[in-house]
């Protein structure tokens, strides 16, 4: 198939796929949900890719070793649309102590009470899009635009493990304490990481999420 | 494995770590791939004691260690050129060196460059973490840091020293750059700014990436670059507009944009330049 390693290889439904060095694609997809879709697609294709890391907007496809490797992202690229549904993740629950920090503030951006944030957090179905920041730390969308929340001006030096917080249209839970900017809505004990179990990362990209009041 | 079979760490002067080919596969959960900076010289030490690739050994980083064989084994120190001493005696570096039990095995500081590479015969046989033994220092999955009273378990030897091997030390030299995805986001000459410009290593280089100070690249695409995969090699470009070349314990996912790609061959540079030293990018 014509490839050209110098360009970008514009295709009419949006895709773009772009060399990222010699050995990488970054395909552009346009939205994290798009992004998700296509890597979960790409994994079932069996992509020859070591590395297959959806993210915001995009798709990376790392260490392709050869010629035959970017022609066949190329093809498993091609075969799929954005229109695509997902395919149904497995379902967890987070059980969650809704008493975070920025619970109040929270209710004034929404022009709520704290019910009223639990109540509208506790009825969204989150989708894990991508993991990045931390190992295990999950990137979920679901948030609709109208919530979106500001990040903190100044990060918080240290957010406690098993925080869970709202970020722009994101949720997320801190797998570890570590510095964050994200505002906290409550916390949970469910252990996000674990590198000795079979399934290390909790939430994987591509499992639907809901937090249940505790 | 016998409970001599181990070696005490008693002294360690800067970072060490155990390393081995890195953990891949698993970018998509926020693991970073890890492993180590200058694989040519790692995997040499193991070619010289008949190892097994995947095997794991020790990164040392500019300070040099001490430590006590409990086991005689055959060992190889490559990499950054250091003094080799066996209870004292100078031994040699990039060969074969036989470690009796019993004996104190100390490595020097760094004399060029900044990473040595200390293999054992059989490898370290600390405990895989996700399929491998390499420490990651930006999450710290993987075995913990080595620190003096650290007691690490010595794998069985596989196979016989080799006499020689070619000792290729790193050349000086530019780091050759393919075009990266976001160079868009720079003025249109910024690969070439990028390439004619004598950058210097900076302090605050590590694991994760190599900073350097010099010449700011501009950017012309104002706003934040929503957050996507990284590679190993990739020169992302911070606020500042100095570039950062991004080393084996990058985060797998970066909100900077990528102006070039460093040449996987060229890596091996990026781990042995020391601070303050010039560093220059060309066209691959």
């Amino acid at each position: 198939m014509a490839r050209n390693d110098d360009d970008a290889d514009a295709r009419a439904d949006g895709v773009r796929l772009v060399p990222f060095g010699p050995g990488a694609l970054l395909a552009e997809v346009g939205s994290a949900d798009a992004a998700l879709g296509l890597a979960l697609h790409a994994r079932a294709a069996r992509a020859p890719a070591r590395e297959v890391v959806p993210a915001a907007t995009t798709v990376l496809f790392d260490g392709l070793d050869d010629a035959r490797a970017h022609a066949v992202v190329h093809e498993i690229v091609s075969a799929w649309s954005p229109r695509s549904a997902l395919p149904p993740g497995e379902t967890v629950e987070i059980p969650t102590a809704y008493d975070g920090a920025d619970l109040d503030g929270l209710a004034d951006l929404w022009g709520t009470d704290r019910h009223g944030v639990i109540e509208r957090h506790g009825a969204i179905e989150f989708v894990s899009a991508f993991c990045g920041f931390a190992p295990g730390f999950a990137y979920l969308s679901g948030l609709p635009e109208g919530l979106a929340v500001p990040r903190l001006a100044t990060p918080r030096p240290r957010v406690p493990a098993g925080s869970v917080a709202l970020a722009d249209t994101w949720c997320g839970v801190y797998p570890t304490a570590s510095p964050g900017g994200w505002r906290l809505i409550g916390r949970t004990d469910v252990a996000l990481w674990d590198a000795a179990r079979e399934r290390p990362a909790l939430l994987a990209p591509g499992t639907r999420v809901r937090f249940v009041p505790r | 494995m016998s409970a001599a079979d181990t070696w005490e760490i008693l002294e360690v002067g800067g970072l060490v770590t155990v390393q081995d080919a890195g953990r891949a596969g698993l970018a998509h959960l926020g693991v970073p791939h890890a492993g180590w900076l200058d694989a040519p010289a790692a995997r040499r030490a193991h070619r010289l004691l008949g190892n097994h690739e995947s095997a794991a050994l020790l990164e040392v980083t500019l300070g040099g260690l001490r430590l006590r064989a409990g086991a005689a084994r055959w060992i190889a120190v490559t990499g950054a050129s250091c003094e080799v001493r066996v209870d004292g005696v100078a031994r040699g570096h990039g060969v074969a060196v036989w470690l009796p039990a019993g004996a104190e095995l100390r490595l020097g500081p760094a004399l060029d460059g900044v990473r040595s590479y200390l293999a054992v015969s059989g490898g370290l046989d600390v405990e895989p973490v996700l399929g491998s033994r390499a420490t990651d220092t930006l999450a710290w999955v993987g075995p913990p840091r080595v620190t003096a009273g650290a007691v690490l378990p010595l794998g069985r030897p596989a196979g016989a020293p080799r006499a020689v091997d070619v000792h290729r030390p790193v050349r000086p030299g530019p780091l050759r750059v393919h075009p990266g995805p976001r160079a868009d986001w720079f003025a249109p000459d910024a690969l070439d700014r990028l390439c004619a410009t004598t950058y210097h290593v900076a302090p605050d280089s590590d694991r994760i990436g190599l900073r350097v100070t010099g010449a700011p690249l501009t950017r012309v695409v104002e706003g934040e670059l929503a957050s996507e995969g990284m590679v190993l090699g990739a020169v992302q470009v911070p606020p500042d507009g100095l570039p950062v070349v991004l080393l084996a314990d990058h985060p797998t996912t970066g909100g900077y944009p990528v102006v070039a790609v460093v040449d996987v061959v060229d890596l091996a540079r990026c781990a042995q330049l020391r601070p303050g030293e010039p560093v220059e990018f060309r066209r691959a």
